[in-house]
C-alpha cells in the first residue's frame, strides 16, 4: 500500500479522526488523490467494528475543503469524462450517507463546493462561527453546477427556496446563517490564545466537541433530527405540494433569465436538475445532475469564468516583491466620491487614512460617506457598533497638511485639471517625508505629465480606482518609465490591502481601461446620432452581456467626466469625421444635464421610480447631431458589433504597445474595470473563442463604411492570419 | 495538590465541621512555619521617603444572593450599613475622616453619587466630601486605590474607602424611543402637539430596556467569554466543578470557624439581623455534574454552579497614613503596598486581569512569587480561575504575551482563597475588592505571613494587582 499524504486518521477512544491536509498546497482541495485516500481511510474505519463514529476535519488552519480541483474539471477532454467524475464521487458520497457509523463534519474555514458537498453527505455538522467559515456553493460562478450531489441533497437539507438560492447565486455563507438555515448543526465559538495560539487550539476545541458530538449520536445521546417548529412543518407541508414547487421552478427560471439574459447555461441546468430530483426521483435526480454537470464543462462559458477565476487570483498576488517599507498611513487629498470610497476601503482593512480637502463641506461630506457605509454594515449586523467607531477613529478628515510628514503614501483625488494636479503636488512634496509615495488617481492625464512638476519622479504612480470604489473591484496601477521598483511594489501592496484585484499597465492617454470604454462611448454616441434610440441601445448591449448598457454607464459616470474623458483622449488619439463625442457630451452637460447626479442626464432620474424615462430634452439636442444610418452596418447585430469590436480592437492594440503587461491582465481589467461580459472572459479570451479571422472580417465590413475607425491592429491581424495564435 | 485537598475535604464532609477545620487548620500551621523558615526577598516593603500606608480597618455586610433580605432596600442603604458598621467597629468620631470614596458598578439614577448619599445617612460629617468611582469588578480597589494617592500626594491623612453592589434591583429603562416621545412631550407646546405625540406611540415603544450584561465592546456575555477561555486553555468541566466545591467548602469552613470578622451584623429594616453570608452552598460532585453549560450550549462547562452568582453587598475600609492611624491610637492590620492596573483584550482576554497583574506589580514590588504567603483571587468563575492559573503555569504564554522568558508560575493552592473566595461568598461587583484586601490582611494576621497578593479581573478587559504587607504585630 502507498503512503496515505493527504488523508490520515487516528482513533480517540472508540472514535475516528480523520484529518484531510493536502500537503502540495496551502487550501485542501479534492484532488484525484486526497478523495481516493478519503474512501481508502472510510474503508478502513467501516471495516473496523470498534469504531462507533467518525470526525472529518482539516488540518489546515483557514479551510475544510475549498471545492473540487479545477484542474479535474479542465483537464476532462469530454463531456463523458466529466460526467464520469460526476458518478463515481456521487457514488463514494452516497456512502457517506448511508455510512453504518456517524460521520461529523468539523468545519472552520471555507467549506465550499465539492467542501460543502462532501460535508452535507455526513451525518451531522460542526462549524466555527469564525468571521472565515463559510458555508456555499460557488460552482455557479464557474459556470458549473454542484456535481457532487449537492443540487440533490441541498434541497432536502435547507428547502427548495434556500437551496435554489444558494447555488443560484453561488454566495458564501455565513456560519451564524449556515445554522438557522439548518445546513449545520452546531456551532462553536472560536476561541482566543490559551497555552497556544489561537487558531491551533480554535482546531483542538472543534475536534473535542466534534468528538463528543460523535460518542453522543453513536450512543443516542445526540439526536440527528431536531423536533421540527410548527412553521417548518407548515413550510414542508406547503412545499410537499406540487403546484407550489412548480410555481417556485418559475419564478426562479424567471429571474435566471432575466439575469442573465439566457447568456448562462449554468444556472438553468441547476434548476433542471433539482427539479428532476424533486420530480422524479433521486436516481434520475443523480443522472440528471452528472449529466447536465459534464456538458457545462465543456461549454465557452465555464472555459471563460474559470479563466477569469484563475486572472483573478493572478491579479491579487503582488508580483513586485515586498516594498521596503511597509506602507500603512495613507494620505488622501479631495474628498469627493472617489476620495472618500478611497478612504473608505483603506481604514475598512485597517489602514489608518487622513481626508483633506479645502472646504468644510466636502469634508464633511466625505466623513459622512464613509461613517454611512459603514453604518449600513452595523444595520445589517455585519459589523458592530463598537467595530464601527473603532474603524472611524483610523480617518481623519481635514483641511490642512498636517500628518502628511507621516504618511506613506499620498493619493490624489483632486480636480482632473493639470495645473491643479501640480500645485498639490508641488505642496504635497514640500511637506512629505523622503520615503512617501505620490499616486494620482487621474482617470485620463497622463502620469509622466503630471511627474513633470516633481522632484521625485520615481515616486509618482498613478492608481486609477474606479467608482463606486467599495464596489468596483478593479484598481489600475500605472507606471511610467521613471516610477520606481520599489514605489510600484508599494503601490500594489496598498491595493492589496484595500481588497482589490491589480492589473498593471504603461502610461499612456487613458491608460487601459478608460482607452477601451472610450472607444464604446464613442461608438455608442454615433449610434444615438444615427437614430438608434438611447433604450434600445442600452438593451441591445445588455443582452450582449455587458451588465450596463453604455447610455446608462455615461449617466452614472457623469456626462461632464465622460466628456471631460472624452476630449482628452480625442486631443491624444484624434478625430475620425464629424461630430466628436466630446462636442456631443459637453453639449448635453453644459445644459444641466450632467446624468444620475443631476437628476438628468440622457434619461431621467425621479425618486421612487426604477423606470426612466428618455430625457426628452436630451434627445433634442441629440437630434441636433442627427446623421443618417448606413442600413449596411446598423443590423441590431451589426451595432452590438460595433461597439464590442472597437472595444476588442483597442485591447488588442494595448498589448500589442505595451500598455498592457499580458492579456490575463487585460481580460481581468475589461471584465472587472468596464464590464466586459464575463461569460466571454475578457476580450482576448473573446478574440480566441470567436477566432480572430472572424473578428477581422466583421470589421472589414465597418471599415467600408466608416473608414480607419474599424480598422484592425497588427496584432489582431497577426492572429487572424495565424489561427493556431491563442492569447490564452 | 489541590485534589489532595479536595480529598481532604471530601472524606471529612461526612464527619462534624470541626473536625475539618482541623485538618485545614493543620494545613495553614504549615504554611506559617513555612513562612518563617523562607527567606524573603525583602525584609519589608517600606522605602525611604515614602509614606506607610496603612489598613485600620476593613468591614462588609453580609453577602446575601440578590432578591433575599436585602430585596426591599436601596445601594445606598447597604453602603451605609457598611459605612456604619465601620464606625462601630473603630470608634472612629465621625467627623474624623478627610475623604470618602466608593466604588460601584451598576448605579442606582437617584443616587449616582452613591458615596455622598449613604456618607450622609451614615451620619458622617456634612463636610466630609465624597465621590463614587466605577471600574467594573474592580471598582472598590480602584477607591481604595484613591485613597492609597490622595494620602501619598499629602491631601489627606485619613481616608474611608469601599464599595457597594445592589442586584435585587437595577434600572430598567424606557426604550429609547418612547424616552424620545416622552422628552418630546415635555416640550410639546399645544394640546394637539401633545395628542399626536401621544398618538405615536406603538407597542414597539412599550418593550423595555434592561441594563446590558454583555461586554459593551463586543457584545459578550461574560459567562460565554469564560466559556471560551476555559476552553482555550483547556480547563475541563471537572477541573471547574472541583474548584467550585473548594471554593464552597473552604467558605463554609472560614464561617463555620468565625474566621470571616470583616462581617458586621446587619439589621434589615422590617427584617431580622442578618450576620451571614447565605451563598455558600458545599454541594456534591455528582450535583455539580447535573447542572447543563449556562452560556455556551449544548458544549460549553462554564455553569450555574461554577460561577460567581448575583449578590447584594456593600465593604468599607479605613485607611490611612500610619502616622495618622498610630496617632489616633490604632492598630493598623496591614500596610498597603505596590499597585497595579492592567489592560487587555476585552475579547478574547478579558477575564485574564491577574495573569497580566500578577508578575507586574511583583516586579514592582520587587518580589518573587515564593515570597507571597497569602494569595486572595478575585473568583468570577471556576473556569476563569483555573484558565489564569495555567496562563501564569505557561511558557508559551509568558513568552508571548508577557513578554518574559518564561512563566509566572501559577499560586500554589495551599495558599490560595483559603476562606472561600468570590464564588461562593458572593460578589457584590463594586464591593468585592475591599473584601480581597481585608480577608489578606486577616488572612496575614492569622496565618502569619508576611507578603499578601491581591489580584482581579473586570469587566473592559482590565484587571488589578496589589501587594500586601503585615503590620508587625
Amino acid at each position: 500500500m502507498l503512503a496515505r499524504t493527504h488523508v490520515s486518521y487516528e482513533l480517540k477512544d472508540d472514535v475516528a479522526v480523520i484529518r484531510l491536509n493536502d500537503p502540495t498546497a496551502k487550501v485542501n482541495t479534492l484532488t484525484w488523490q486526497l478523495q481516493s485516500e478519503l474512501m481508502a481511510v472510510m474503508e478502513e474505519i467501516w471495516a473496523n467494528g470498534a469504531v462507533k463514529g467518525a470526525v472529518l476535519i482539516s488540518s489546515k488552519p483557514g479551510n475544510f475543503l475549498a471545492g473540487a480541483d479545477i484542474k479535474i474539471i479542465q483537464s476532462a477532454n469530454s463531456s463523458e469524462e466529466a460526467t464520469g467524475f460526476s458518478r463515481q464521487v456521487q457514488k463514494q458520497l452516497e456512502k457517506f450517507e448511508k455510512s453504518p457509523i456517524p460521520i461529523v463534519a468539523a468545519i472552520h474555514g471555507l467549506c465550499l463546493g465539492g467542501g460543502l458537498e462532501l460535508a452535507i453527505a455526513c451525518q451531522y455538522r460542526i462549524a466555527t462561527k469564525s468571521k472565515n467559515t463559510f458555508l456555499g456553493t460557488p460552482e455557479v460562478k464557474l459556470g458549473l453546477l454542484p456535481g457532487l450531489g449537492g443540487t440533490q441533497r441541498l434541497p432536502k437539507l435547507v428547502g427548495l427556496p434556500e437551496a435554489l438560492d444558494m447555488m443560484l447565486t453561488g454566495r458564501n455563507i455565513s456560519a451564524d446563517r449556515a445554522k438557522k438555515m439548518g445546513l449545520v448543526h452546531q456551532l462553536v465559538d472560536p476561541l482566543g490564545p490559551g497555552t497556544k495560539p489561537a487558531e491551533e487550539r480554535t482546531i483542538e476545541y472543534l475536534e473535542e466537541v466534534a468528538v463528543g458530538v460523535a460518542k453522543g449520536i453513536a450512543n443516542k445521546q445526540v439526536p440527528l433530527t431536531k423536533e421540527k417548529s410548527l412553521m417548518q412543518k407548515l413550510q414542508d407541508t406547503v412545499m410537499g405540494l406540487g403546484q407550489v414547487r412548480k410555481m417556485i421552478y418559475k419564478t426562479a427560471s424567471e429571474k435566471v433569465q432575466k439575469q442573465t439574459k439566457g447568456l448562462y447555461p449554468a444556472p438553468v441546468k441547476i434548476i433542471e436538475s433539482v427539479k428532476t430530483g424533486l420530480e422524479h426521483g433521486t436516481k434520475a435526480g443523480y443522472l440528471a445532475e452528472s449529466e447536465n454537470f459534464g456538458k457545462l464543462t465543456v461549454t465557452s462559458e465555464a472555459n471563460a469564468l474559470i479563466g477569469l477565476y484563475h486572472g483573478q487570483v493572478t491579479c491579487k498576488k503582488n508580483h513586485f516583491g515586498t516594498p521596503e517599507k511597509d506602507v500603512k498611513r495613507l494620505a488622501i487629498l479631495g474628498a469627493g466620491l472617489m476620495g472618500a470610497g478611497i478612504a473608505q476601503v483603506s481604514v475598512h482593512k485597517g489602514l489608518t487614512a487622513i481626508l483633506k480637502d479645502t472646504t468644510e463641506e466636502s469634508i464633511s461630506r466625505g466623513h459622512e460617506q464613509v461613517y454611512k457605509s459603514l453604518n449600513t454594515k452595523v444595520k445589517k449586523r455585519a459589523l458592530t457598533s463598537f467595530e464601527r467607531d473603532v474603524t472611524m477613529s483610523n480617518l481623519s478628515v481635514q483641511l490642512d497638511y498636517s500628518g502628511f510628514q507621516s504618511a506613506d503614501i499620498v493619493i490624489e483625488a483632486v480636480s482632473e485639471d493639470i495645473n491643479i494636479k501640480h500645485k498639490v503636488l508641488k505642496e504635497v512634496e514640500a511637506i512629505i517625508s523622503p520615503h512617501c509615495i505620490f499616486a494620482s488617481n487621474t482617470s485620463t492625464l497622463p502620469i509622466k505629465d503630471i511627474a513633470a512638476a516633481s522632484k521625485h519622479p520615481e515616486k509618482v504612480i498613478g492608481m486609477h480606482y474606479f467608482s463606486p470604489v467599495d464596489k468596483m473591484p478593479l484598481l489600475e496601477i500605472i507606471t511610467t518609465d521613471e516610477t520606481s521598483k520599489d514605489t510600484l511594489a508599494s503601490a500594489v501592496s496598498v491595493g492589496l490591502k484595500q481588497g482589490k484585484v491589480i492589473i498593471v499597465v504603461r502610461d499612456s492617454p487613458g491608460f487601459y481601461a478608460n482607452r477601451c470604454i472610450f472607444q464604446t462611448m464613442a461608438e455608442a454616441i454615433i449610434l444615438l446620432q444615427e437614430g438608434a434610440g438611447p433604450k434600445k441601445l442600452d438593451s441591445l448591449m445588455t443582452s450582449f452581456g455587458y451588465p450596463i448598457g453604455p447610455v446608462s454607464l455615461s449617466d452614472e459616470v457623469g456626462l461632464d467626466i465622460a466628456a471631460h474623458v472624452a476630449e482628452n483622449l480625442t486631443k491624444a488619439f484624434g478625430v475620425e469625421g464629424g461630430h466628436s463625442a466630446h462636442t456631443i457630451l459637453s453639449d448635453l452637460s453644459e445644459r444641466g444635464f450632467k446624468g444620475r447626479k443631476s437628476g438628468k442626464g440622457i434619461y431621467l432620474y425621479e425618486d421612487g421610480t426604477k423606470d426612466r424615462s428618455v430625457n426628452p430634452e436630451a434627445e433634442e439636442i441629440l437630434k441636433k447631431y442627427k446623421v443618417a444610418a448606413p442600413p449596411a452596418v446598423s443590423s441590431d447585430s451589426d451595432r452590438q458589433y460595433r461597439v464590442v469590436s472597437r472595444f476588442v480592437n483597442e485591447a488588442v492594440l494595448c498589448l500589442q504597445e505595451g500598455i498592457l503587461r499580458n492579456p490575463v491582465e487585460g481580460d481581468i481589467g475589461a471584465v472587472f474595470g468596464c464590464g466586459f461580459p464575463p461569460f466571454h472572459g475578457g476580450p482576448f479570451r473573446f478574440v480566441d473563442s470567436m477566432g480572430a479571422e472572424r473578428l477581422v472580417s466583421i470589421m472589414r465590413r465597418f471599415e467600408d463604411v466608416y473608414g480607419n475607425r474599424f480598422t484592425p491592429c497588427q496584432l489582431l491581424l497577426d492572429h487572424a492570419q495565424d489561427p493556431s495564435k491563442k492569447f490564452h | 495538590m489541590a485534589s489532595m485537598l479536595l480529598n481532604t475535604m471530601w472524606s471529612g464532609s461526612v464527619r462534624p465541621s470541626r473536625a475539618v477545620w482541623l485538618g485545614a487548620r493543620s494545613l495553614s500551621m504549615t504554611a506559617q512555619l513555612q513562612a518563617q523558615v523562607q527567606t524573603k526577598s525583602k525584609k519589608t516593603l517600606a522605602r525611604p521617603g515614602v509614606k506607610n500606608i496603612v489598613l485600620v480597618e476593613g468591614v462588609r455586610t453580609p453577602f446575601l444572593l440578590s432578591g433575599t433580605t436585602y430585596a426591599d432596600l436601596m445601594p445606598h442603604d447597604l453602603a451605609r450599613a457598611a459605612l456604619q458598621g465601620l464606625l462601630h467597629r473603630t470608634g472612629l468620631p465621625k467627623d474624623a475622616v478627610d475623604y470618602i470614596i466608593y466604588g460601584t458598578v451598576i448605579q442606582e439614577v437617584k443616587t449616582s453619587n452613591v458615596a455622598r448619599e449613604a456618607a450622609l445617612g451614615a451620619g458622617f460629617s456634612d463636610k466630609i466630601p465624597a465621590h463614587t468611582v466605577t471600574m467594573a469588578c474592580i471598582s472598590s480597589n480602584q477607591a481604595m486605590t484613591s485613597a492609597v494617592g490622595l494620602i501619598a500626594a499629602g491631601q489627606c491623612d485619613s481616608v474611608v474607602a469601599g464599595g457597594v453592589e445592589f442586584m435585587s434591583d437595577v434600572p430598567i429603562r424606557h426604550s429609547r424611543k418612547m424616552r424620545k416621545t416622552m422628552l418630546s412631550l415635555n416640550r410639546a407646546k399645544t394640546l394637539g402637539q401633545r395628542l399626536s405625540l401621544i398618538g405615536s406611540i406603538r407597542l414597539a415603544h412599550l418593550s423595555p430596556e434592561l441594563p446590558a450584561v454583555a461586554e459593551f465592546s463586543t457584545a459578550e456575555t461574560m459567562g460565554h467569554s469564560a466559556d471560551r477561555l476555559a476552553a482555550a486553555f483547556g480547563v475541563s468541566r471537572i477541573e471547574q466543578d472541583e474548584f467550585a466545591v473548594r471554593s464552597h467548602t473552604l467558605a463554609k469552613q472560614a464561617q463555620d470557624a468565625g474566621l470571616l470578622q470583616d462581617v458586621i451584623s446587619f439589621k434589615v429594616p422590617g427584617r431580622d439581623i442578618v450576620s451571614k453570608d447565605n451563598g455558600i452552598r458545599p454541594s456534591s460532585m455528582e450535583q455539580m455534574g447535573k447542572l447543563k453549560p449556562a452560556f455556551v450550549k449544548p458544549h460549553g462547562t462554564v455553569t450555574a454552579a461554577n460561577s460567581s452568582f448575583l449578590t447584594d453587598g456593600a465593604s468599607a475600609a479605613l485607611i490611612m497614613s500610619e502616622e495618622k492611624a498610630l496617632a489616633m491610637g490604632y492598630k493598623p492590620k496591614a500596610y498597603l503596598r505596590d499597585f497595579v492596573y492592567v489592560s487587555q483584550d476585552p475579547k478574547d482576554q478579558l477575564l485574564l486581569g491577574p495573569t497580566y497583574g500578577t508578575p507586574k506589580v511583583l516586579e514592582r514590588a520587587g518580589l518573587t512569587m515564593s515570597d507571597i504567603d497569602v494569595f486572595e483571587f478575585h473568583e468570577a468563575f471556576a473556569g476563569q480561575i483555573m484558565a489564569n492559573m495555567k496562563a501564569l503555569d505557561s511558557d508559551w504564554f509568558g513568552q508571548t504575551y508577557l513578554g518574559r522568558k518564561s512563566k509566572v508560575g501559577a499560586p500554589p493552592m495551599e495558599k490560595f482563597n483559603l476562606w472561600g473566595g468570590s464564588l461562593s461568598l458572593g460578589h457584590p461587583f463594586g464591593a468585592t475588592g475591599c473584601r480581597l484586601v481585608t480577608t489578606v490582611a486577616h488572612r496575614l494576621q492569622k496565618e502569619g505571613g508576611q507578603y499578601g497578593l491581591v489580584a482581579a479581573c473586570a469587566a473592559g478587559g482590565q484587571g488589578h494587582a496589589m501587594v500586601i504587607e503585615a503590620y508587625p504585630q
